[in-house]
């Protein structure tokens, strides 16, 4: 269960690197400053990808979950 | 890297190659970084062309006729080995249909869509008989080294691919 309430999710699941980044980029755009991106990825690159992607464009992980072949990411859009 | 809040960061990266499995890299690169919030520009130059180039015929000379028969666009460009005489880029893209890999068109569009700059090399422009009007509509400019180095000087990430 989401510990945190996103005002959207990004369904990023089939998608290869690095679109599920670049989907990630496009869509935080959309939420409010202090609001959470939940995404949904397929590709076990993501893991890495997305928490590098936060620290890079200055955004906050606030925690991620794997479930069944799915991982799951709630970002906050810090700015 | 950290992120510096006060400070705008910058990408820029030579695209020398016309090697799909390169030019595919470079935009990948491009796309990642722009989506990082990193302003990011592209140097086609020489075979790198290819990658923003309309599929037309180009030149006026009778060499710059001849070279256009090999010098094609980002959806016919080979990869660096293997290629095969064609069977190779077939195969490749078959692999990366199956595997649901963004397309290197698809790439392309997605770097102009996130505000990459595509520059173009005027001197290897004038060398080969491509004019900007065989280019891709979606060219920011068409520059020379100057520009690449003074991009580069205020770039932490340069890339000559």
């Amino acid at each position: 269960m989401a510990e945190y309430t996103p005002e959207k999710t990004l369904d990023a699941r089939g998608l290869k690197c690095p679109m599920p980044v670049v989907k990630t980029s496009q869509e935080i755009k959309n939420i409010s400053i202090g609001g959470v991106l939940e995404v949904l990825a397929t590709d076990p690159g993501s893991v890495a990808d997305i928490q590098a992607w936060c620290k890079s464009s200055g955004n906050e992980l606030l925690g991620m979950e794997k479930g069944e072949g799915v991982f799951k990411f709630w970002i906050r859009r810090v700015k | 890297m950290t992120y510096h809040e006060h400070e705008t960061q910058k990408a820029s990266i030579v695209v020398f190659s016309g090697d799909m499995d390169k030019v595919m890299a470079a935009f990948i690169i491009a796309t990642t970084a722009a989506a990082s919030g990193i302003e990011t520009s592209m140097f086609f130059t020489f075979w790198g062309l290819q990658a923003i180039k309309k599929p037309v015929s180009t030149g006026k000379t009778l060499f710059q006729k001849m070279l256009s028969l090999f010098f094609k666009d980002i959806d016919r460009i080979g990869p660096s080995k293997l290629n095969m005489g064609g069977l190779g880029r077939w195969m490749f893209k078959k692999m990366m249909k199956q595997q649901n890999v963004t397309t290197l068109p698809e790439l392309r569009q997605m770097a102009i869509d996130l505000g990459v700059k595509l520059l173009a090399c005027q001197m290897s422009m004038d060398v080969m008989g491509i004019r900007r009007e065989d280019l891709i509509d979606e060219v920011t400019d068409v520059v020379g080294a100057a520009t690449y180095i003074a991009e580069a000087n205020q770039s932490h990430i340069t890339l000559f691919i």
